[in-house]
């Protein structure tokens, strides 16, 4: 192999160069780093890498490479690729940083390095040769074939070659209009390449290529092999014996900047270190590069990851390919696409360009060798169309995914493609180490990283790469195995962030932010039967309508949906032509209608790909009349409140009228807004408030068996009209009823009577309730009993006692009604019956337990802060959201609050940017026939404004076929909230117990499936993948959580509020609910700090939550999501004390306090922006309570070091000691 | 010939059998327009909640009147879908006083698809019953 490669090498060098010095020239981002000649020459290399060119380079390459590397040319080869996507992707990146990274890496690792550096000219030539290898592609793909990483690589190459080919063809063929289009984008293409990659023909293209400019014949047979070998499986070795061993070598290397090769060169560890840290890294790693660059590093390094992923799906582009190559052309226009669509990309893209443009320089383009190298050479005198495709698309497109989808598919078509899983295996690294931390990794991450997040091919390269890691020796990052009971210290130091998807670049890009959208498997296993050996949960979790900061909102006379599923058009959808595009949910070819030809963003006509519509996977469009069936309703709000003897004896009424009248303007509504107010002991009060009147009319109905509204017309009143009147209700409110002696409470006959009053409209109603509603319709009975609270036996009166509270909220619901609880009482009262209110009416549930005005003033502020946020938040009125997936995967289980109207569609009353959602899928039918799944959800509602719209997110994710690809996918976080959610639901309607049986046995099964199909080593251990470590972790979490614990004393209603949060949180809320981060805050300092708005925010450490961690010298603050905690250890030092909290000394700080007082202090001041920053991360202000470390609230506060033990249950590591024997048995 | 209360019961059985299978069909469809979307749960789940205490309560009399017409062999034949009921009856997904369709619960995918093999099921099993009391009826009429 080496010896082919190196004389192809030799001829593409001699385009390379030129290319490179295209690119340095061109490229603006690449050509920055590195001194013009040497750099230009890394440039070269990379687009070498890009393009089969490349190979000519690559013999000068490997002739440093074999330097560095003994093994020589195979090496170098497979070094290149990766080395190559850095470089690439770092020359598309930030050219500097890449720069700065590419020493590094030069310096650390050997071959693969050199080629990421850019900066060591001659390495990096070297690698850039890898990257001529790419180009070479074909060759260095077979090798890959024979490696699972390089099948990736191949993967992308191929489809990129494929896409090029496409392009060129369709340009060809008569899309010459589009191809310039996609000319245009090929810049951006990189990116794009993987998209349209999967058409595949690549792989012809690139066993073209390969020979035309290499010694084609032996690399001929060997792209012919690594493409059987692709689509077989990994079947690496068989095509080519001896690349195999550089492949895999270089794999290692690639993939391996997230595994071997770090741990071989010194600064792979680094690297990994800093990927894991990402956050902390990120400052110093990342130094050189600016921070996308290091996102993208640690992008790559999830491709390594991913290789196995990837290198199916290279096996299905394999098959596309064929028909795919003359598509080179359809590629090349989707590479443009692509760099239309984002401008970073573009930036990159035209570091690509750049490079493949001097690739371009070659004058290849006929063959498909042509097409990866010709491209590029096209894309630079041309312009886009063809150079873009080449570097990309070598890498990315290979993997094409596209294949599977479609891979005539030209330009756009190309973005699909993107598929190009090979890249969502890099994801996996990511998913292990956050992609800041990928940044940090330093040179290899760069590399690694940028050509993920650059180019598909890259990221299938490397993803190929981890997939054949995966099955030879380089293991992604997220599946690098770790024995849970001697990894001391199991929780990272930073925040875990959700893994990124093993896609390539331009799909990354593109995706849904996991904010919105996660799934608990980044990589989608291909039949359920797959999905059962791994025994993991499979589902969604959704935050819909979260408050976004940026976002496309769309007016358009059509909405340009799939003729036969509806679905919305996306950034996933392949766009065969001009004129028509293919649905990727299911499959069918649609009409592109002619307003959607025109972009109004740039004010040009016939690129539709660079619509918003295609640019962003989370759009809004305004709709039309077509998507209503009444007209949009005004914003209404009732509030309906307790006033018996209990409710005035908490006081609550004072907070609440004096919140709303600071808040009143700020509700959110139109000039139609009504508002109105009911109160109820055992009498109903009305209010009129119509304009008009000198001041408020109470109407009081006793008749509460049969309730009737006494003046329809004028209790729901124009805020704006009767603006004063509402004032001087609110104002005498609270002292109406201090008298009182009534010490009933009529809940059910107010509800019942507010629904009246709110069905002609539709709207919010917001329920204010302080016990048990003892009269009337949906009196309950006390079901607790206290000496039940710590029992390790059964809990009882988990569900409702009475389904009238469900069916009265059904009926709110049919009649666009949300109904929101807010429960402050101080006994029980049922939440479990009441709650049924509110669940499926779709509102929302806040409880206050023991609520004192004065007596406990934390409740109080706790409830003045989370009625600021209610009252002032965004809401959407008369909603439905309709989850759709690709063909083949279904919805089983919807959780949250919702009524399920359809198999598909939730009907929400109101939708709140604080609801969470989570579904269990299923998969259907097999998913073999396709390289990536897509989830669309659309929430059609009214804003408050009377405008109807539709908010879509859109997820893509790849499909494996392997276990450990599943393996190395899994989303900890997401899975965790999924199980919590599927326990509540077990604890409802079986038993506490089973619940909690069933989520220790997800921890047992998952593990030991994972040990006894994946991991070889020892079964004596306890053995976790990676990405799995923090499984066991959770679960414990989530068995002492207050839902699912035993044992401790917990009061019946707290469990089920618990639980009703558990089912309506969104993921973020959720997770520091169940595992709360813990940061110890005396010894603030700058370092890692970040800068929010000119503060300096510092970012301490995450520390475990073990007692272990709490000195007594020190003081902790514990983030609990609703609540923080401040704990102060008794020898805490003086100087602490006195500069943050103000004083003197420990035994002079009070038992109560919830502020930190506003001293002139750095220490303070560090104090005061760490936990403001914390605090505004989130909707909900959480309250801070300071614990001393003698005072008897230290209860609550030791209760979440969950990693202890406690009377009833185990510490983590008799936990983990329990799973090991479980999974023995 | 003798027009026994056996035959009666059979007679009988014969007409009411003819509704059960009017109700199973009633149920597939409406499933089936639940699961494709045609129907709210709401709207869909009074009726056929309606239909439900009906059902068993018919299926209970058949399981009375073969006790005591002594047809031991056809009241086997009943005793378990009898306990089916019961288990349902009681055991319903909806608390208190809902019988066995859930509005909300009812779209559950897996719910929804057990309550058409439900139905698929009991419609062969009254069809059956249906030819079985037919077959009996035209018996005992003959042979006694």
């Amino acid at each position: 192999m080496s010896a082919p490669a190196e004389s192809p090498h030799p001829a593409a060098s001699a385009r390379i160069s030129p290319k490179l010095g295209g690119a340095t020239a061109s490229g603006a981002a690449a050509p920055a780093g590195p001194g013009p000649a040497p750099h230009q020459q890394n440039g070269p290399a990379q687009n070498q890498m890009q393009v089969p060119s490349g190979y000519g380079v690559h013999p000068q390459n490997y002739i440093a490479p074999s330097g560095h590397y003994p093994q020589g040319p195979g090496k170098m080869t497979s070094l290149p690729l990766d080395s190559q996507c850095g470089d690439y992707y770092s020359g598309l990146y930030t050219v500097p940083t890449q720069n700065v990274v590419t020493p590094n890496t030069a310096n650390q690792q050997p071959g693969a390095q050199h080629m990421y550096g850019r900066g060591p000219p001659a390495p990096h030539i070297v690698g850039s040769t890898p990257g001529s290898f790419q180009g070479a592609a074909s060759p260095t793909l077979h090798l890959h074939t024979s490696a699972a990483q390089r099948y990736s690589h191949f993967v992308n190459h191929y489809s990129s070659p494929a896409v090029y080919s496409a392009n060129s063809s369709v340009a060809s063929q008569g899309f010459p209009s589009t191809c310039a289009h996609y000319a245009m984008s090929t810049v951006s293409t990189a990116a794009y390449p993987s998209v349209s990659y999967p058409s595949l023909p690549a792989g012809d293209p690139y066993g073209q290529q390969m020979f035309t400019s290499q010694n084609a014949p032996t690399v001929r047979p060997l792209r012919e092999n690594s493409f059987s070998g692709h689509s077989t499986a990994i079947s690496h070795p068989s095509p080519l014996p001896p690349p195999p061993s550089h492949q895999y070598h270089q794999p290692q290397s690639l993939s391996g900047c997230s595994t071997l090769s770090w741990s071989a060169s010194g600064l792979p560890s680094t690297q990994h270190n800093i990927v894991r840290n990402h956050t902390g890294s990120l400052a110093t790693a990342n130094s050189n590069p600016t921070n996308t660059v290091t996102d993208s590093l640690s992008c790559p390094v999830m491709q390594n990851v991913q290789p196995l992923k990837s290198s199916p799906v290279v096996s299905t582009v394999l098959s596309g390919a064929s028909s795919t190559r003359t598509p080179p052309a359809a590629n090349r226009t989707v590479e443009p696409v692509a760099s239309v669509t984002q401008p970073s990309e573009l930036l990159q893209q035209k570091g690509v360009d750049s490079s493949s443009t001097t690739s371009s320089a070659s004058p290849m383009p006929n063959s498909y060798d042509a097409l990866e190298g010709g491209s590029y050479p096209d894309m630079l005198s041309s312009s886009a169309s063809s150079p873009a495709p080449d570097p990309a698309p070598e890498p990315d497109a290979a993997p094409a995914p596209a294949p599977a989808s479609s891979a005539p598919q030209p330009s756009k078509m190309a973005k699909p493609f993107g598929y190009g899983y090979p890249t969502l295996q890099p994801g996996y690294q990511n998913a292990t180490a956050p992609p800041n931390s990928g940044v940090a990794p330093s040179s290899p991450g760069y590399s690694g990283f940028q050509p993920y997040a650059q180019y598909p091919g890259m990221n299938q390269l490397s993803s190929g790469l981890g997939g054949l890691s995966l099955q030879s020796s380089p293991q992604p990052e997220s599946l690098r195995p770790i024995n849970l009971t001697q990894e001391r210290n199991i929780l990272p130091v930073t925040p875990v962030w959700a893994p990124v998807p093993n896609l390539n670049l331009d799909l990354k890009k593109l995706n849904c932010s996991p904010d919105s959208f996660r799934c608990t498997l980044t990589n989608i296993p291909q039949t359920q039967a797959l999905l059962n050996k791994a025994k993991l949960p499979l589902g969604l979790l959704l935050h819909p309508f979260r408050d976004l900061t940026q976002l496309p909102v769309i007016t358009s006379n059509t909405i340009v949906r799939c003729r036969s599923c509806r679905t919305y058009i996306n950034p996933f959808v392949s766009f065969i032509d001009q004129r028509r595009w293919k649905c990727n949910l299911c499959y069918r070819v649609n009409d592109v209608p002619e307003e959607f030809m025109y972009n109004p963003l740039t004010r040009s006509y016939g690129e539709p790909h660079k619509r918003p519509e295609v640019q962003n996977s989370t759009v809004e469009f305004i709709a039309s009349s077509d998507y209503m069936l009444r007209p949009p309703q005004p914003a209404v709000y009732l509030f309906v409140l307790d006033v018996s003897h209990n409710a005035v004896e908490a006081g609550y009424l004072t907070i609440l009228c004096q919140s709303l009248l600071e808040n009143l303007d700020k509700l959110p509504g139109d000039s139609r807004t009504r508002i109105g107010f009911m109160t109820f002991d055992s009498t109903i009060h009305f209010y009129n408030l119509q304009e008009g009147l000198s001041q408020p009319q109470m109407l009081i109905v006793s008749d509460i068996d049969d309730v009737f509204l006494p003046t329809p017309d004028s209790l729901l009143v124009n805020l704006y009209e009767s603006k004063e009147l509402i004032k001087d209700l609110l104002n005498a409110l609270p002292n109406m009823f201090t008298n009182t002696r009534e010490t009933h409470s009529a809940l059910g006959p107010a509800l019942q009577a507010a629904f009246k009053l709110m069905s002609p409209t539709g709207g919010r109603v917001s329920v204010f309730q302080t016990q048990l509603p003892s009269l009337g319709a949906g009196l309950l009975q006390s079901r607790e009993d206290p000496n039940q609270r710590s029992s390790t036996k059964v809990v009882q009166h988990l569900g409702p006692a009475t389904d009238f509270y469900k069916k009265l909220a059904l009926d709110c619901s049919g009649q666009q009604t949300a109904v929101d609880l807010f429960l402050l009482s101080s006994q029980y009262s049922d939440l479990a019956s009441l709650a049924c209110m509110s669940k499926y009416s779709a509102g929302c549930i806040y409880y206050y337990p023991s609520f004192h005005y004065t007596h406990n003033p934390s409740q109080a502020e706790k409830l003045q802060k989370d009625l600021k946020r209610y009252l002032t938040r965004k809401i959407g009125f008369e909603a439905v959201m309709r989850i759709r997936c690709t063909k083949g995967l279904s919805m089983h289980t919807f959780h949250g609050n919702f009524f399920v109207r359809s198999t598909d569609l939730l009907s929400l009353a109101n939708i709140n940017p604080d609801a969470g959602f989570a579904v269990q899928l299923s998969i259907e039918e097999n998913l073999t026939d396709t390289s990536l799944v897509c989830f669309q959800t659309a929430l059609l509602y009214t804003s408050s404004k009377g405008e109807r719209r539709i908010r879509v997110h859109t997820l893509c994710l790849p499909v494996v076929s392997s276990l450990a690809d599943v393996y190395a996918g899994v989303d900890v976080q997401a899975a965790i909230c999924l199980l919590a959610n599927m326990a509540v639901d077990r604890s409802v309607s079986s038993s506490l117990s089973d619940a909690r049986d069933a989520l220790v046995n997800a921890v047992v099964d998952s593990l030991s499936a994972y040990g006894s199909t994946v991991s070889n080593l020892q079964h004596s251990a306890l053995i976790a993948p990676s990405s799995l470590k923090l499984f066991p972790l959770y679960i414990l979490a989530l068995l002492k959580q207050k839902a699912f614990r035993t044992g401790t004393s917990t009061r019946l209603d707290d469990r089920v509020y618990a639980m009703c949060q558990i089912k309506c949180q969104p993921l973020i809320h959720l997770m520091k609910m169940i595992h709360p981060n813990l940061y110890r805050i005396d010894r603030l300092t700058d370092e890692g700090a970040i800068h929010v708005n000119d503060k300096v925010v510092p970012q301490p450490p995450l520390q475990k939550l073990s007692a272990e961690k709490l000195t007594r010298e020190g003081a902790f603050l514990m983030d609990c999501g609703s609540v923080f905690y401040i704990w102060i250890g008794k020898s805490c030092d003086n100087h602490f004390i006195e500069d943050v909290l103000g004083y003197p000394n420990f035994a002079s700080i009070p038992q109560k306090m919830t502020h930190l007082p506003e001293l002139d202090t750095l220490s303070s001041e560090r104090a005061r922006s760490f936990i403001t920053w914390l605090r505004d991360n989130r909707p909900l202000s959480p309250v801070l309570h300071v614990v001393k470390d003698e005072s008897p609230a230290k209860t609550e506060f030791f209760q979440h070091l969950i990693e202890d033990r406690t009377e009833a249950a185990f510490s983590y590591y008799e936990f983990l000691l329990h799973i090991q024997q479980q999974i023995c048995k | 010939m003798a027009f026994t209360f056996a035959a009666f019961c059979y007679m009988l059985s014969l007409v009411l059998c003819a509704a059960l299978i009017f109700f199973a069909i009633w149920h597939i469809i409406a499933f089936d327009e639940l699961r494709t979307d045609f129907k709210s749960p709401i709207d869909q789940c009074n009726p056929v909640h309606a239909l439900v205490l009906p059902e068993y309560s018919i299926h209970s009399l058949f399981c009375i009147m073969f006790l005591c017409a002594q047809e031991w062999l056809t009241l086997g034949l009943n005793i378990p879908l009898l306990f089916y009921h019961f288990w349902r009856y009681f055991h319903c997904p909806a608390d208190s006083s809902e019988l066995a369709y859930d509005p909300p619960a009812v779209m559950n995918a897996d719910t929804l698809s057990y309550c058409q093999k439900e139905a698929w099921c009991k419609l062969a099993f009254y069809l059956l019953s249906f030819f079985y009391y037919l077959y009996c009826m035209i018996y005992t009429l003959v042979s006694s």
